[in-house]
């Protein structure tokens, strides 16, 4: 392929045919999930138990914000930040306002990210987590807000901030304005880190465009859970834009720990111990 | 002046302007006098051309700042600064084309400039790869801006990209974390900082020089989340609603001027910098120098200040406040 490609107008076509991704054909049970990994059959009871992960390949389903804040945050520790804070249409974007609508009635969700305050093994942090059922989590003026609001909360009350991404990116619907978010908490996490305070992000499947290019990667800690893809470009994308083949694994998890680009890999059952380790770690000194 | 290159909306005016030239030659050589017919074709020439560009699309305006005579960060440089010294490399990988940088002087002040640089012609745009850069082109940024910041010298920005570079090298070394970081350390860099969007700003890639005290932009230059095309192909699974997208994106320099994200709109001759570049060199000249001198004239530690504020205010949502 030559690099004029790009440029010709019959390749052009290939960037509008979007394949759905493919996904394990197996029949859907009730009361069952498909692993789209293996294919197996997962109990729903069980998987509750496993922490959503697929017993038979390890598979970590994606989860909601409240199973994630469930999992992480110990019992009624969890208080709701910035709830108050709704998304507007300010470009009034064509069918921006519908979507939202429905979105919102699906999931039960006001945005694409839940922030609060929360005890990790005891251990207070300032906690968000994205959820990727909301419009993909994509970051448009809400998300953007919440986020420099933890920062800018963690700072004033000397937290730690452990922040879940899972986001397609910017929010297209919101333009330029969702574009400049990526700008604007990039600027709060650079204050945050001034203040010598600890900032953990767990990467979680997919994180991907402006959020990878902004809060998700300026962490002191960068931890993924196995198999999450972690991004600025996604293979789709690349493959119908420059037709270029991607290599096996490509961005997964382990392709990014071997290529340098975060900390660890952290099982999901293991996620809470880790956490709240390594923020003991780092509030050593507050003890003495 | 010769046209290699014409836009469609340019043609049918640039086709009545070669007549009259043709009808101006004739009226010479054949010693006739024309001149009161040629001065009102002129007029009216003028005021169609002035009607059309009055009021030209956002997809127009893509149009233009897609233009493959437009001037480039490299031209911008030899016509604004004394002396350029370009500087290259990010000390880790490679020297990325698709970002130049370097030392220059402007009106006897030394300066950082970093800017996107597209080629013209092909060859060109293959070394430069039309303009798209690479994470080691973000790390050659941060470098030269941090050099800016021990040398106490301001950083002027040109931001002219598709966008970021979508190919898998970029992607395996790391171009969402190379863009995190130009980011970052723009937002904190103690050194008056200027961005101009000359052309296209696409997406992240664009961004990435976008962290500023003062954004400026021409006035038919696009600075937009995604390309029209992109969100076309996304929202609408169809590129030839592209045109559509575009207004809805409010991109154009007049929109988001509107919106405060631009500072300032600065003018270009009527049908665009190709047309007239030395008449845009010079204005350009001017509101560079004004926004240096203001910028100059304040404690570092207000500009810092300011920046954050800026980019901390910028979001548009509603705000319920429940009373328990």
């Amino acid at each position: 392929m030559s690099f004029k490609d790009i440029f010709n107008p019959k390749s052009r076509k290939k960037y509008i045919t979007l394949p759905p991704p493919s996904e394990a054909s197996s029949p859907h049970i009730p009361g069952f999930e498909t692993c789209p990994q293996c294919g197996s059959h997962n109990n729903e009871e069980q998987l509750q138990k496993s922490y959503r992960v697929c017993p038979g390949c390890g598979y970590h389903y994606p989860l909601t914000a409240e199973e994630r804040i469930w999992m992480i945050a110990d019992n009624n520790s969890f208080l709701e930040l910035d709830d108050g804070l709704m998304t507007a249409d300010p470009l009034a974007f064509p069918g921006y306002a519908e979507k939202l609508a429905k979105v919102r009635e699906e999931t039960g969700l006001e945005e694409a990210i839940i922030t609060g305050k929360a005890e990790i093994n005891g251990e207070k942090v300032i906690m968000g987590v994205m959820d990727r059922r909301f419009l993909m989590g994509s970051m448009g003026s809400v998300v953007g807000e919440k986020i420099v609001r933890i920062f800018e909360t963690a700072c004033a009350e000397k937290l730690a901030v452990v922040l879940f991404t899972a986001s397609g990116g910017a929010r297209m619907q919101e333009g330029m304005l969702s574009l400049m978010q990526m700008a604007k908490t990039t600027a709060a996490v650079a204050r945050f880190h001034q203040e010598g305070l600890l900032y953990i992000s767990v990467v979680t499947d997919p994180t991907t465009g402006g959020v990878t290019a902004s809060f998700a990667t300026l962490a002191d800690i960068i931890i993924a859970e196995p198999g999450a893809l972690v991004c600025f470009t996604g293979p789709r994308v690349i493959e119908q834009t420059i037709h270029q083949k991607i290599p096996e694994g490509f961005q997964r998890a382990e392709y990014l720990l071997e290529h340098g680009m975060i900390d660890q890999i952290v099982h999901r059952k293991e996620m809470k111990q880790y956490l709240s380790k390594m923020i003991a770690l780092h509030s050593w000194s507050d003890k003495q | 002046m010769t046209y290699k290159y014409s836009l469609d909306f340019e043609k049918d005016y640039q086709e009545i302007e070669k007549k009259l030239t043709e009808l101006k030659e004739i009226a010479q050589n054949k010693q006739i006098d024309f001149s009161h017919e040629i001065a009102a074709l002129e007029a009216k020439l003028k005021e169609y051309k002035e009607k059309k560009y009055n009021t030209l699309s956002a997809w127009q305006k893509v149009k233009i700042a897609r233009h493959p005579a437009r001037p480039t960060t490299m031209d911008y440089i030899a016509a604004i600064f004394d002396e350029f010294f370009e500087l290259h490399g990010d000390r880790c990988f490679r020297d990325d084309p698709a970002i130049v940088g370097g030392l220059a002087l402007f009106n006897g002040v030394p300066v950082t400039v970093i800017g996107h640089q597209k080629g013209r012609g092909t060859s060109q745009n293959i070394k430069r790869n039309f303009g798209m850069p690479h994470p080691e082109g973000y790390r050659k940024a941060v470098r030269l801006a941090q050099q800016a910041e021990k040398f106490k010298r301001p950083v002027i920005c040109f931001i002219d990209t598709q966008g970021a570079y979508p190919g898998v090298e970029a992607e395996e070394r790391g171009q969402g974390w190379a863009i995190a970081q130009i980011l970052m350390q723009m937002s904190v860099l103690q050194s008056p900082i200027i961005s101009l969007v000359i052309g296209e700003g696409g997406s992240g890639g664009a961004l990435a020089l976008g962290v500023a005290d003062r954004v400026l932009m021409l006035s038919y230059a696009v600075y937009s989340v995604i390309s029209p095309e992109g969100c076309a192909s996304i929202l609408c699974k169809d590129v030839s609603k592209s045109s559509e997208m575009c207004e809805h994106l409010k991109m154009t320099a007049q929109d988001l001027y509107a919106m405060e994200i631009v500072d300032e709109v600065i003018p270009e001759p009527l049908e665009g910098a190709h047309i007239n570049p030395n008449q845009t060199y010079k204005i350009v000249k001017e509101k560079l120098q004004l926004h240096l001198d203001e910028l100059l004239n304040q404690k570092m530690d207000d500009i810092i200040e300011q920046r954050y504020k800026k980019l901390r205010n910028i979001g548009i949502f509603r705000e319920e406040v429940f009373i328990e």
